[in-house]
């Protein structure tokens, strides 16, 4: 018996027996209850329903032995828009790839009723089924990792933008608290937002804090050097803040020549720099 | 012939570069430049470049060189005014005019020669 054949008679077992596989397939699916909840309940069974219809057709003018055919388009994309949701809803890739290996014992239970008679066509299409159904969950678990990762790059988007907030302290005075580790592009959203501050507020000196830093390497320093390079060729001189004692030593080991630069243990002992530069003076008031 | 002209401000002398440089124009400005630093007496010179769009390498070194010519005749220079996108060109070209003192805007340029 070939292939095709038996795609033909698998697809027709899933005709013939859909409510019955559902209903099983369901079942099967709330005995490993992920989570109870009428909507969630609601979505599973119009998700089982949409993807057991669209599957005889497939398997018949498809075939089972391949998926990225224009026959699976359909089903294809249903599994797609399937997993983008489950992404989304936190759901885990074992999850998600369950939806469709759970399919499995219904179907196989199908098909040994249908075609109890006929061993070898029974033995075939079993074989066929399971590869089907393993390209089908293989799929939905790579679908479902590509939309993690878009999620993962749109919060990592989001975090560089929140990350280099530019401050104003006092009138001619910016801080810019770094938080986090320096790479190249990093360097150039802190550079621009820097320097377009400098020309919206007119600033003369600017504090940039790197308590947040965790670690200050040859790459790091150099990518400081050229922020603070920018800023003085912009008119705006720059003191460096916040360097920890672990950091000032790694500083030293490396060699990185920060002697031309204004440095300071504390954002405190920085702006009182920065003050005395612009020509203000904090005192206190006597109790 | 094209020139950049120079405007007198008290013992200050006002350069404002608005045209795209060249070879020529850049020697006529630095002949231009050190006759009137030494004509006028000349405490120190602006170098406005807010309209510069684009600065490149020949532009930096030119305007250092013309910053060493100005202190040989004891006359400092500001250079004022440049873009935030200009910086960021010239330290990734690693041209970062050490010898050369720089401010916001040509207000503030002022202030810092009147303060020497």
């Amino acid at each position: 018996m070939s292939s095709n054949d038996t795609a033909r008679r698998l697809g027709a077992v899933i005709q013939e027996h859909e409510q019955q596989i559902l209903e099983a397939w369901i079942g099967h699916l709330n005995s490993l209850s992920f989570r109870k909840d009428a909507a969630v309940a609601d979505q599973l069974r119009r998700h089982c329903t949409q993807l057991l219809s669209l599957l005889p057709d497939a398997t018949v003018t498809g075939g089972t032995d391949n998926i990225e055919g224009r026959a699976w388009d359909e089903v294809r994309n249903l599994l797609a828009e399937i997993s983008n949701q489950r992404a989304k809803q936190g759901s885990t890739p074992s999850e998600t790839a369950t939806f469709v290996f759970s399919l499995k014992q219904s179907l196989f239970a199908a098909l040994r009723e249908a075609l109890s008679a006929e061993p070898a066509v029974l033995a075939d299409a079993l074989w066929g089924s399971t590869t089907l159904l393993d390209q089908l969950g293989l799929y939905t678990v790579e679908v479902f990792q590509k939309s993690r990762d878009q999620i993962i790059v749109r919060q990592q988007q989001e975090l560089l933008e929140l990350s280099t907030p530019v401050v104003k302290l006092w009138q001619d005075v910016l801080a810019l608290p770094l938080i986090g580790t320096l790479d190249s592009a990093r360097t150039q959203v802190v550079m621009e937002s820097l320097l377009e501050k400098i020309v919206e507020t007119g600033a003369a000196i600017a504090i940039i804090d790197i308590t947040g830093v965790p670690t200050v390497d040859t790459l790091v320093a150099q990518h400081l050097l050229k922020t603070i390079a920018a800023a003085r060729l912009m008119g705006a001189d720059c003191i460096i803040s916040g360097i920890r004692p672990q950091i000032a030593q790694t500083i030293v080991h490396l060699g990185v020549n920060l002697e031309d630069v204004m440095t300071k243990a504390t954002l405190a002992d920085a702006f009182e720099v920065a003050l005395a530069r612009v020509g203000a003076r904090v005192t206190r008031i006597a109790a | 012939m094209e020139r950049i002209p120079i405007l007198r401000i008290g013992d200050l002398l006002l350069v404002s570069i608005q045209v795209d440089m060249h070879d020529r124009l850049a020697m006529t400005l630095q002949d231009d430049l050190t006759e009137r630093i030494v004509s006028d007496r000349a405490k120190g010179v602006l170098i406005d470049i807010s309209s510069l769009d684009l600065v490149d390498s020949f532009i930096g070194r030119m305007i250092s060189n013309t910053a060493a010519m100005a202190r040989v005749l004891d006359a400092q220079t500001v250079l004022v005014g440049m873009q935030p996108a200009v910086a960021i060109t010239l330290v990734e070209l690693g041209l970062t005019l050490p010898g050369v003192k720089t401010a916001l805007n040509v207000e503030k340029g002022m202030v810092m020669l009147g303060k020497r």
